[in-house]
């Protein structure tokens, strides 16, 4: 006999109504079924107007976060049986502007990625004739894990100061920029910093420390900004008491 | 096309979003975002610590008998557990700052990076070492002059 | 932008889309390039990718080797001249990747490591640790942020393309977040979409991969080519189709039916040993394993599970210390998504649908027969992996057509005048079409998942590992009946925003289409190479199937087959010999 365990699930349907609700669905409990599962089990079995993104149910493709009783995780990486009895509270990942029940609108994390030039700047290029750019594994493992990041923006969720003020450049976004940064065939670091130690960037960032904790890749956002703080602040003195140097 | 605006205009249909509030305490509802928000206050008592400097500073300035007041004002009971509390949020936040150092700084002895635990440890040893400077510069103040 | 006309336009934005726009943006920065994709480019399916991508970098490798072992892994269905191409400019692509700040992971000495994978000779395997695509496709996405000519439609879902006056000149689409349906001018259009791997019922292929781009193509006259031809990878687990590496089985893993016992010493695979023995047992090659599963399910040896049969891998003897050492990545995959510890638990295998080596027919460029409009990647089929694709070349080919097709693309529309239709009119047909096809209430209601289900059973049962005339004109007979189940179809969501029940109806009527076209191919083709098997014809032959199936729908919607010989330069056709 498989138990069986409810869902609330946050609806919003624009179309019908200017309010959102909840709606409640008992779906079966197998052992291997994450949140996902059951999601796809309500679409398919129950109710087809259940709307929410997904692809890969491998937790690399980063479609697919939602709230789970509160928390922002993967739903493809969560185990259902792991809340029985239930029920369990699916919601669209918090602070961002909800579309239609568990899709959020995004475009504000794809625009801010773009402004931080997530790209390497070279003064000058290297042709392909001469070959790759040489990089150590030291080197490479100065920048790896900042570059883990799968944009699932979770991070934005855990994360209560952009929750506040939503012009904060935010933690995927500021790993991302620290991932060129800290590469060693980049020397755009002047250009983006300008950009980040602006207001909405970097020092907006009071040190919560959740965004790390939720990350399913283990990027440490929180690591990457305190770093590009230390970095921010060196570069000032220096520019300070030596304005004739070359500031990184 | 994407814009960078939280609310993009679509050309047609544009959807209507909803838009939680935060709530007044959000804080209180997170177990960390309480520990944030209390580390964020201890500004307050830091605050505190300043003004009555400060006031101690006048207090000198005006002469021997506005310093004893002062002084006798220092040992009420309010003064002492304001004085309690403003150590306790002190101490507090210098414990989180201490352990949250390693996030922050990343230092390399050939290939290998120094594990977090240890940077906090320096931390650690760094504020003993300089407590008991303090301590003992205190305790033989008299001495030396 | 606002006016929806475009110099090209690049449908997908995957590895190879991402690739294409950024060739255009890079030949011809005056022309106005758009990637329009039914999701945010960087949840593209490229992003699953784990091994790693082929390119000849070692002075002992030489380009001719890559090309050897892509024909011959192939039984000599590859076009020699396309591949001749590929392995060629493999490298300089690679190396472009590496400049744009792709994490390949490093020799000491800061040079690219590469890693030896099957069917290989000289190790020439890149990768970026097990996350190649990822690491891949983010590399191309955020590259992609710097040229301003780059324009991107994300979350909008394509449901046909327009052909007028003799060429493609565009594309009707609808914006998932609004409901929109619009068309979208474009001087040359550009099919990046990927595979359909979710034809079929167990596959490693993400939700998103319906071959809707080959679906496009195939409706506006173009073939399909060599449909028949699917790649499965031994051991997946049932449910999710997630891949459990080669790796596990190679550290000493037992593959074991439902007694328990090591079945593949019955199908002429070895003795089995203690220790794991190369090309023996467990380590032979990827389609005989596959092939000894499906005679092990019709002896009734596998078990049955909540998601049909499956057989167990077990590696419970290597011990934790082991499993934690050599395989720490499954541990988690089975861990994290599947909830098994391999430790003390036995793992579900079974094989799973792979890749697809056929699509959309192209030339050496990417051009299809069609004026304006080109293909590239796993939609489609150049071709240069015949009948069984070698491992780690998709990656490559992603990069490699992905920038031919992008620099004649843009050269095309360079040359071309503006376009030719009514923009108002075709988005208002099409918004009509969709509405009398899915909204309207109707009698005898059917359910998406209900006739995609039939679908699954029919591919897997008539068209799977092994194929005969009569399970094949079965599974014809059951499609030519779900195609008319579904036009039956009526979706409980009618909203206009971001209907994601609709995208699943149009998905699966792209699947359905496509699914025929692979049935009529594997029923034409009469022999047995590579990845297709036919029990009725054990052999190859080269005398009558040394050819390409083209696939064409029909006024009746019906696919017919037609041949194209394949192109040999200087490899004749030989044995394939397995595990060289």
């Amino acid at each position: 006999m498989v138990s069986k365990i409810t869902l609330e699930v946050f609806r919003y349907r624009p179309d019908q109504e200017t309010q959102p609700s909840f709606d409640s669905y008992e779906v079966p409990c197998e052992k291997d079924w994450v949140i996902l599962d059951a999601l796809n089990y309500i679409k398919d079995q129950i109710d087809g107007t259940l709307s929410y993104r997904w692809s890969c149910r491998m937790g690399v493709c980063g479609s697919c976060g939602m709230m789970v009783n509160g928390e922002p995780v993967l739903t493809c990486a969560t185990f259902l049986n792991k809340f029985l009895p239930g029920p369990v509270k699916i919601e669209p990942l918090e602070h961002f502007p909800v579309v239609r029940d568990l899709i959020i609108e995004m475009s504000d994390f794809i625009g801010k990625l773009q402004k931080v030039k997530p790209w390497i700047v070279r003064k000058e290029e290297k042709s392909l004739e001469d070959g790759e750019y040489i990089q150590t594994p030291e080197q490479l493992g100065d920048y790896k894990q900042y570059s883990m990041c799968i944009n699932c923006m979770l991070c934005y969720s855990a994360c209560p100061v952009y929750g506040l003020e939503p012009e904060f450049v935010g933690p995927a976004v500021i790993a991302l920029a620290q991932r060129y940064n800290l590469d060693s065939r980049d020397q755009g670091k002047g250009e983006r910093e300008e950009i980040l130690s602006q207001d909405d960037g970097i020092w907006q960032c009071t040190f919560v420390g959740e965004c790390s904790e939720v990350c399913p890749e283990n990027v440490d956002p929180a690591g990457a900004i305190q770093r590009y703080k230390v970095a921010a602040t060196n570069n000032w003195w220096k520019s300070l008491l030596m304005p004739w140097g070359k500031s990184e | 096309m994407f814009k960078s605006s939280r609310f993009p205009i679509y050309y047609k249909g544009h959807p209507r979003m909803f838009v939680k509030d935060k709530p007044i305490f959000w804080w209180a509802l997170k177990w960390v975002h309480a520990r944030f928000i209390i580390r964020e206050l201890t500004s307050v008592p830091v605050a505190f610590y300043a003004i009555i400097l400060i006031l101690q500073i006048r207090a000198l300035s005006l002469g021997p008998e506005a310093y004893a007041n002062f002084t006798n004002w220092l040992k009420t009971p309010l003064s002492l557990s304001l004085h309690v509390i403003s150590f306790l949020f002190v101490i507090y936040h210098s414990v989180t700052w201490f352990n949250l150092a390693p996030k922050a700084i990343v230092i390399r002895i050939g290939k290998n990076r120094i594990p977090g635990l240890v940077i906090t440890g320096l931390n650690y040893v760094a504020w003993a070492i300089f407590s008991v400077a303090i301590a003992w510069l205190f305790l033989n103040l008299d001495n030396l002059m | 932008m606002d006016n929806f006309s475009h110099d090209v336009l690049i449908i997908g934005g995957g590895g190879a889309g991402l690739r294409a726009a950024i060739a255009v943006a890079e030949i011809n920065p005056k022309l106005n390039v758009a990637v329009i994709s039914k999701v945010y480019p960087m949840r593209s399916h490229t992003v699953s990718a784990e091994g790693g991508a082929a390119a000849v970098i070692k002075p002992d490798d030489s380009l001719d080797h890559h090309a050897y072992d892509t024909i011959s892994g192939g039984d000599w269905l590859c076009d020699q001249d396309a591949v001749e191409a590929f392995v060629n400019e493999a490298p300089k692509e690679m190396l472009q990747l590496e400049h744009w700040g792709c994490p390949w992971s490093r020799q000491d000495d800061g040079t690219i490591a590469v890693r030896p994978f099957g069917g290989m000779k000289i190790e020439r395997t890149w990768f970026a640790s097990d996350k190649t695509g990822f690491h891949m496709l983010h590399t191309l996405y955020q590259t992609s942020l710097k040229y301003d000519p780059i324009q991107r439609y994300d979350e909008w879902f394509v449901t046909k393309l327009i052909v007028d006056d003799g060429r493609c000149q565009g594309a009707v689409a609808i914006e998932l977040a609004t409901g929109q349906v619009q068309a979208i001018a474009a001087k040359s259009v550009v099919i990046c979409t990927g595979g359909c791997g979710k034809v079929f019922p167990f596959t490693t292929n993400a939700n998103i991969k319906t071959g809707d781009g080959m679906a496009l193509a195939y409706r506006a006259g173009v073939p399909l080519k060599d449909m028949e031809f699917i790649q499965y990878h031994p051991t997946g687990l049932p449910f999710t189709g997630i891949l459990i590496t080669e790796a596990t089985r190679a550290e000493g893993g037992y593959m074991l039916n439902k007694d328990g016992y090591r079945y593949l010493q019955d199908y002429d695979l070895g003795t089995p040993q203690t220790e794991p023995v190369l090309r023996s047992m467990e380590l032979g090659p990827r389609d005989r394993l596959s092939q000894a599963f499906v005679k092990e399910m019709e002896k009734g040896n596998t078990l049955e599970g909540l998601y049909g049969q499956f057989v167990h891998l077990d590696i419970r003897h290597l011990g934790e210390k082991k499993i934690n050492a050599k395989l720490p990545f499954v541990r988690e995959l089975c861990l994290k998504y599947e909830n098994i510890d391999p430790v003390n638990e036995m793992i579900p295998v079974r094989p799973v649908v792979h890749y697809m080596m056929g699509g959309i027919h192209t030339d050496i460029n990417g051009a299809t027969p069609l004026p304006g409009l080109y293909a590239a990647g796993e939609t489609a089929c150049v071709s240069i992996n015949g009948a069984n694709r070698l491992g780690s070349n998709s990656l490559t080919e992603l990069l490699v057509f992905g920038a031919r097709v992008g620099s004649v693309a843009a050269e095309f529309a360079s040359n071309q005048s503006d376009y030719t239709f009514d923009m108002a009119y075709e988005s208002i047909t099409e918004e009509n079409h969709i509405k009398n096809q899915f909204f309207k209430e109707k009698k005898n209601q059917e359910r998406i998942a209900d006739i995609r289900k039939e679908m699954h059973k029919t591919m897997e049962e008539g068209c799977g590992i092994y194929r005969t005339e009569n399970s094949l004109l079965a599974s014809q007979n059951i499609l030519t009946d779900l195609k008319e189940r579904f036009s039956h179809v009526a979706i409980d969501d009618h909203s206009r925003t971001f209907n994601t029940e609709l995208v699943a109806a149009l998905e699966l009527s792209n699947l359905l289409d496509l699914a025929e076209s692979i049935v009529q191919s594997a029923l034409s083709r009469k022999e047995s190479r590579g990845s297709h098997q036919r029990t009725d014809y054990e052999k190859r032959d080269d005398e009558n199937y040394l050819a390409h199936s083209l696939a064409y729908q029909e006024k009746d919607n019906k696919p017919r087959i037609e041949y194209l010989p394949v192109t040999i330069t200087k490899w004749p056709p030989g044995e394939r010999v397995y595990g060289r």
